[in-house]
């Protein structure tokens, strides 16, 4: 019985890097853009979520509220005054300017929090479990799968039903048509950067509260959202679900036989998948 | 006739020399710092060919460190070699690595080729942590006595006067000085062959290089493993005079890679200069703003985005730009009409 056990908690960790995944992918989908920040944005929306609970003494669940506006602010800001004149055929400077991003905000982060380990409380539901017959699960791990369902079946919606996601498919598919068609990519771009940082912070109020964290640990998180990203198949938001649910079961696995190949399980397992499906389990996008 | 290529040539010469005899007159803390600075060079070079000529974007550079530095110490301690015959093992097991590297990583394209090289990496960083011989995650030393029965090392000590481990500080220079001026004339010579020109054109135009017969693949791949090599052989010369081997040290991302873009960035991507350039304002930095702590990386970090923004061939590339001298042009002259009509070029 522990296997189904083992299981069913790689299948709740992927939820987690599904959420790591979710604003990669987007944005990816979007602008062909990788941000090479964004574990290290994820970092940043948890020290702001746990800057407004010390500051006003709500709830992580709470502060969060306060800290999605203010992470949309950053990302849009990013995207208008950075990235944009980053982006073009060539791919090697806006891969510089995020890679050189990331080493800004790690540091900046260090100098302002220093290196010490944190978390976010969240008081007694941390440690509340439910009993389903045959597996025990945390309701911690079990809000954030839910959590990341509900993201990627939210911004699914926001791309197949809204006005704003009609734009971020026209854009994504010719920006120069879409362009003669009223549509501002620049502006476009923006929104989208601006949402996959909402979802960042989503992301951190789980990493938060769950594990703690420090200023250094964004590249990790971006390995592991990329692998869930090219695993899914580039394009496919629900592809990003299961590549975050592959990546988690395998690092449950190899953790359940040594704690010391978790990760080394999930790397493998993306190698894996790659080697056997090029375009990844559910390809949509065509590049 | 341009007068500047004669010029800095005799430059070039006078401060090669100078750097080749300056352990015999300098002191040891000023030859350990050089010797640091000439291995971010290397490191420089072979990521400028991977990403400013070959427009392999790797940020998985500290693989190569990683394995070439563990297969020295392998060679050293598990097999009893020397260390200089480890430092040749180190790099040929990094280029053994970046064969199947390649196979993986070429799969993915333009900018997902980047975080691919990441994930290799640490999973090499992670599967030696396991390799418990040389001390698993918590990594090992050298053995005692290591420099003192390093070849040559004898000799340079009784010609200089000095002690071993200077004597051993020399020798390690010597050589990543000399790995660092043949990188140097081996990329001129490269970039300026048939070869080169090859690669040059896949950058600009993959489409319009494949229909004149240039094969990206093949030439990519060959760069690809060769700049493995290379960075291998720098790693395990690196950590000869660090002494000291962690998973954590030799794959760190920041040491090996991160710097080393920064270096290119700034000093100027896609020219052969650019490393020296970007080398000596990275350590001009790092001397400036020691006392500060994590600020000089801010700073460089920033520095690099703004290179990128408002000058994107870098300092180097505003030089040339500026004052339209050029001491090491990789462009080729057009041929004239005499030789078209000799039939030279046929």
């Amino acid at each position: 019985m522990i296997w189904i056990d083992t299981l069913a908690q790689g299948l709740l960790l992927g939820g987690l890097y599904a959420l790591f995944a979710a604003g990669l992918s987007l944005v990816f989908g979007i602008m062909r853009l990788v941000n090479l920040a964004h574990g290290d944005l994820i970092i940043l929306g948890a020290y702001l979520i746990l800057t407004i609970a010390h500051a006003t003494g709500l709830h992580p669940f709470v502060a969060v509220l306060l800290a999605a506006p203010l992470m949309f602010g950053l990302g849009w800001a990013l995207q208008t005054f950075l990235l944009n004149r980053v982006l073009g055929n060539d791919i090697l400077p806006p891969l510089l300017v995020t890679f050189g991003l990331s080493v800004v905000i790690q540091n900046g982060l260090l100098s302002a929090f220093t290196a010490d380990s944190q978390k976010l409380t969240a008081g007694a539901i941390e440690a509340q479990s439910m009993d389903l017959g045959i597996v025990t699960l945390g309701v911690m791990p079990v809000l954030t799968f839910a959590s990341a369902v509900a993201v990627v079946f939210a911004l699914n919606q926001l791309f197949y039903r809204t006005a704003l996601g009609r734009a971020f498919r026209a854009t994504s598919d010719d920006a120069v048509t879409a362009q003669l068609m009223g549509i501002h990519p620049q502006r476009v771009f923006a929104m989208a950067t601006g949402i996959a940082m909402v979802v960042a912070t989503i992301a951190a109020l789980y990493l938060g509260t769950r594990a703690n964290f420090d200023p250094s640990i964004g590249p990790a998180r971006l390995l592991y959202a990329f692998e869930a990203v090219i695993i899914g198949g580039l394009g496919s938001l629900w592809g990003t679900l299961a590549g975050g649910v592959v990546i988690g079961l395998a690092q449950a696995i190899g953790a359940s036989v040594n704690p010391e190949w978790q990760i080394l399980s999930g790397h493998l397992a993306f190698v894996l998948v790659l080697l056997i499906r090029p375009r990844g389990l559910f390809p949509r996008a065509n590049d | 006739m341009n007068l500047s290529r004669p010029l800095g040539l005799i430059a070039a010469l006078l401060a090669l020399t100078t750097l080749y005899a300056l352990p015999t007159f300098a002191p040891r803390a000023m030859v350990q710092d050089l010797f640091g600075i000439l291995t971010l060079l290397v490191l420089a070079m072979n990521w400028n060919m991977l990403a400013g000529f070959a427009g392999l974007v790797s940020v998985g550079q500290q693989a190569f460190v990683g394995i070439g530095a563990y297969a020295m110490f392998a060679a050293v301690i598990l097999m009893g070699l020397d260390p200089l015959v480890g430092v040749l093992i180190g790099g040929l097991a990094a280029a053994a690595f970046a064969v199947p590297m390649a196979f993986f990583a070429f799969r993915l394209n333009g900018a997902y080729f980047a975080i691919g090289t990441w994930v290799v990496a640490d999973i090499a960083r992670l599967a030696i942590s396991q390799w418990k011989a040389l001390g698993g995650g918590t990594g090992t030393s050298l053995p005692k006595g290591t420099a003192k029965d390093m070849a040559f090392v004898g000799p340079i000590k009784e010609a200089l006067g000095v002690s071993t481990a200077a004597a051993a500080d020399a020798l390690t220079f010597w050589l990543m000085l000399t790995l660092a001026v043949a990188m140097l004339a081996t990329s001129y010579v490269f970039l300026r062959s048939r070869m080169g020109l090859g690669l040059q054109a896949i950058r600009d135009n993959e489409n319009a290089a494949r229909s004149v017969g240039v094969d990206p693949l093949r030439i990519k791949a060959a760069v690809f493993v060769l700049a493995g090599f290379v960075t291998g052989l720098c790693g395990a010369l690196a950590f000869i005079q660090i002494t000291r081997v962690t998973p954590d040290a030799a794959f760190s991302v920041i040491d090996w890679t991160a710097f080393v873009i920064f270096i290119t960035v700034i000093g100027g991507i896609g020219t052969l200069p650019g490393p020296i350039v970007g080398v000596i304002v990275f350590y001009a930095l790092q001397r400036l703003l020691a006392d500060y702590g994590t600020v000089y990386l801010i700073v460089l970090g920033c520095l690099g985005i703004a290179v990128m923004l408002f000058a994107r061939r870098g300092l180097w590339g505003l030089f040339t730009d500026r004052s339209g001298i050029d001491p090491f042009p990789l462009t080729h002259r057009p041929p004239t009409s005499l030789a078209l009509r000799h039939g030279d070029l046929k």
